[in-house]
């Protein structure tokens, strides 16, 4: 009996020490939006980022100006947040104000379950100029219809040589199609005396830095998904035929010295990057490097060209990849207006697009940023300015499944170069049918 | 206990005036309350953080749920499509098994012999011992990245040293043939808290079990089979359990060592894009499950993934459990 009511208290106890728990874990909120936005801004909001160091303090020169115009306003920022933290506080309803993330994988997801809310109705209603936004941005910042986010500058592609080396070779034009870029990669390539590579022309290895399968698919005007949203790897034949390039580029080397030497290679965000130090004569890279490269090797002569493309598609020419941070409020903001504030400013206000463009040497996402007299552009940046607006560069659509599928096919293209697999257009079609029932898993 | 407390607590044993006896709460019933005041937040954070976790995990498993909205029944979708379709799970699943198959075995062997020898009492004993410790004491993440570069193939100092022998050094790291046995070289380097607790095993094994067994004829070996491992036997069974469930777990080694060998590591961009390299050699049950549930946020499909690997955990210690008693030794009457 004495035990039966100990263990009454104890249940009832624990009950109340759970629900305790369980009641500071969980909290929620709605905000309907007002007709016309406040005449005056006050209060607090936050701004969680992943940005550190010197690319931070870009940012916090930008929100000082958002503070400077509104004194009553306090934006308290945490930059340095890793993206995945960012994300996951987000999607469990955090007390995020507003989310800048550099993951447009987020997007399908985030968009149709409305961790970020729908910014459709704040852009209506204050009738935001989204023709000023690149059009192709708006590809990968919305999902279904839903524009939960807007691009926060963006990232581009294009083709990078060390103009030292093409001099000392007598090269003096950059390759424009892929059997250039083989044929210049084989020419400035050169092997010790033990048969391994001492400096490599191109390295053709999926995975290499930013030799990423959506980076090709800017060389071949491939597609990731068809009209209806199913996988389009073996269905669209510019893939074949760019894998099947780039599989013969590696077997002419030789997969294994490939990968010795690569292993060798610097880490791609440090200052002994390969194409730093000269290992590597041309790489594929982001508009990002610019100013790397103007910090760590100040002196290296260098050239930047549009991405080469398949021989028989000039209308390709010039154009790149592009993906670049997203912005959103997140639905567990608890200042809804004063967060659409602060995003509309750091993303749709000319000159905060152009501070952050200078300093952090990204894409501006606005076209009056791209014409504007502020924005600091020199030859090599330009190229990247060109490629981003070119009506072929590639972006990856967003899908229920994140960016599920486009690993799945760096994956797959990861084991076909090594030479394990050998029927590719059979890979490829299994590879659809897998990314198609991942799909279904994910509720695309 | 209650004696110890009646001596100790009350009144008359202090000799301090106590507080005002309660008409209406009995004191046997003001102790009950106590004593369930004091375990219910023991009782309350097993239920919340471990059962509550384990039993819906098995619920989500089978639904659709994206941490955003509500989860939706699915029935077995989950299960379906992790045994038929999933394109990287038998890979994982290998691999990791491949890490408790022979990571496992291969650590407690190497630290029960190290602890073999460090268990003579011998001048600079303790000095090998530091030595052998030491590396237990470097954080996971730093060990990885210094073991990446010694073992560089183009650059690194192992490389270097077996090119002065004429011996041209492997990729390590960055073949899928060699990545997990260079991972297993960093589990022995890193062995030093096995090895410290085999060592507190040896060393308390009885020596006149040792001098009975030589008395009886028993040579080396035999006085390792039928005195050492049997009396270490609840520690080689401490070591299996406690292996098994860190390799099923194994992540932040392989997740790292992937990251830096792919020449893309970098501060806060995640593992995704270098998830298993190379060719997926190191992509283990867990970093798949945390990418499917994480990064794609198929919470419904990644807790499917945990109760395989649960159920699979669970039958696997019970086999470890019931080879290592072969080792108990033989009731005498």
């Amino acid at each position: 009996m004495t035990q039966n009511r100990t263990l009454r208290l104890t249940v009832m106890s624990t009950v109340v020490t759970g629900a305790l728990i369980l009641a500071g874990c969980s909290s929620d909120s709605e905000q309907t939006i007002a007709e016309s936005a406040p005449e005056k801004l006050e209060g607090t909001v936050s701004l969680w980022h992943f940005f550190s160091g010197r690319e931070a303090e870009v940012v916090q020169s930008v929100i000082d100006d958002f503070e400077a115009a509104n004194p009553d306003v306090t934006v308290e920022v945490n930059s340095g947040q890793d993206d995945d933290k960012l994300q996951k506080v987000i999607s469990s309803g955090g007390n995020i104000d507003v989310g800048l993330s550099y993951s447009t994988a987020i997007v399908g997801k985030f968009c149709s379950t409305g961790a970020f809310v729908d910014l459709n109705p704040y852009i209506e209603r204050d009738d935001v100029d989204m023709d000023d936004v690149l059009e192709r941005t708006l590809d990968y910042t919305s999902y279904d219809g839903v524009q939960c986010t807007l691009p926060a500058l963006t990232d581009t592609g294009a083709l990078m040589y060390n103009k030292t080396i093409f001099d000392a070779a007598g090269i003096t034009e950059p390759p424009k199609t892929l059997t250039e870029l083989h044929d210049i990669g084989m020419e400035l390539t050169t092997f010790n005396a033990d048969g391994s590579i001492k400096q490599l022309g191109f390295n053709p290895l999926v995975g290499f830095y930013e030799n990423s399968p959506s980076h090709f698919a800017a060389m071949t005007g491939a597609s990731f998904l068809d009209e209806d949203g199913n996988p389009d790897f073996a269905t669209d034949p510019a893939w074949s035929e760019v894998i099947e390039w780039q599989k013969a580029f590696v077997d002419e080397i030789g997969y294994d010295k490939l990968q010795r030497f690569t292993a060798g290679l610097g880490q791609e965000f440090s200052a002994d990057n390969a194409f730093n130090v000269g290992k590597v004569v041309m790489n594929m890279d982001g508009e990002y490097r610019t100013a790397f490269l103007a910090d760590q090797v100040p002196d290296l002569d260098y050239g930047v060209a549009p991405l080469p493309v398949v021989d028989d598609t000039p209308d390709l020419y010039g154009a790149g990849w592009l993906g670049g941070n997203v912005a959103g409020i997140a639905k567990g903001s608890d200042n809804k207006e004063l967060a659409w504030a602060l995003l509309k400013f750091m993303t749709t206000d000319t000159d905060a697009v152009v501070k952050m463009a200078n300093g952090l040497k990204n894409i501006p996402t606005l076209h009056s940023a791209l014409e504007s007299p502020n924005l600091e552009v020199s030859d090599e940046y330009r190229v990247f300015l060109e490629a981003a607006q070119h009506e072929h560069s590639v972006t990856m659509p967003a899908t229920a499944d994140g960016a599920a599928y486009a690993e799945s096919f760096a994956d797959f293209w990861t084991t076909y170069q090594t030479g394990e697999s050998a029927d590719l257009e059979e890979g490829l079609t299994e590879l659809d049918a897998q990314i198609a029932d991942a799909f279904e898993l994910a509720g695309q | 206990m209650t004696s110890v407390i009646d001596r100790l607590g009350s009144p008359a044993a202090t000799g301090l005036p106590g507080p005002p006896a309660s008409p209406r709460i009995p004191r046997k019933r003001r102790r009950r309350i106590a004593a369930a005041a004091m375990v219910a937040p023991t009782v309350a954070g097993l239920l919340v953080f471990y059962a509550y976790p384990l039993v819906a995990s098995i619920y989500y498993s089978f639904t659709s749920y994206d941490l955003f909205s509500p989860p939706r029944w699915v029935g077995l979708t989950n299960y379906e499509f992790l045994f038929t379709s999933d394109p990287r799970i038998g890979n994982a699943a290998l691999n990791t098994l491949w890490f408790v198959v022979v990571l496992v075995p291969i650590k407690i062997v190497v630290a029960l012999a190290i602890a073999g020898l460090l268990a003579r009492r011998t001048r600079g004993s303790g000095f090998w011992r530091t030595v052998f410790y030491l590396p237990s004491l470097v954080p996971p993440v730093a060990g990885v990245v210094a073991f990446v570069f010694l073992f560089n193939p183009g650059s690194g100092p192992v490389n270097v040293v077996l090119g002065f022998f004429g011996i041209e050094g492997p990729l390590w790291f960055s073949d899928p043939a060699l990545s997990k046995p260079s991972l297993v070289l960093l589990g022995i380097w890193m062995m030093g808290d096995l090895m410290v607790i085999m060592l507190a095993g040896l060393l308390d094994v009885p020596r006149e079990l040792y001098e009975a067994a030589s008395l009886d004829g028993a040579n080396g070996w035999q006085q390792v089979r039928f005195v050492t491992l049997p009396t270490i036997q609840p520690i080689l069974g401490f070591s299996v359990v406690t292996g098994v469930i860190a390799a099923l777990q194994y992540f932040t080694e392989a997740a790292v060592a992937s990251s830096v060998a792919s020449g893309q590591a970098s501060v806060g961009s995640g593992t995704a894009s270098t998830l298993g390299y190379p060719g997926d050699s190191l992509l283990t049950y867990t970093q798949w499950l945390y990418a499917r549930g994480f990064s794609n946020y198929q919470l419904g499909y990644a807790s499917a993934m945990a109760v395989v690997l649960f159920v699979t955990a669970s039958i696997l210690l019970v086999v470890a459990m019931r080879r290592i008693s072969a080792f108990q030794p033989e009731e005498v009457s």
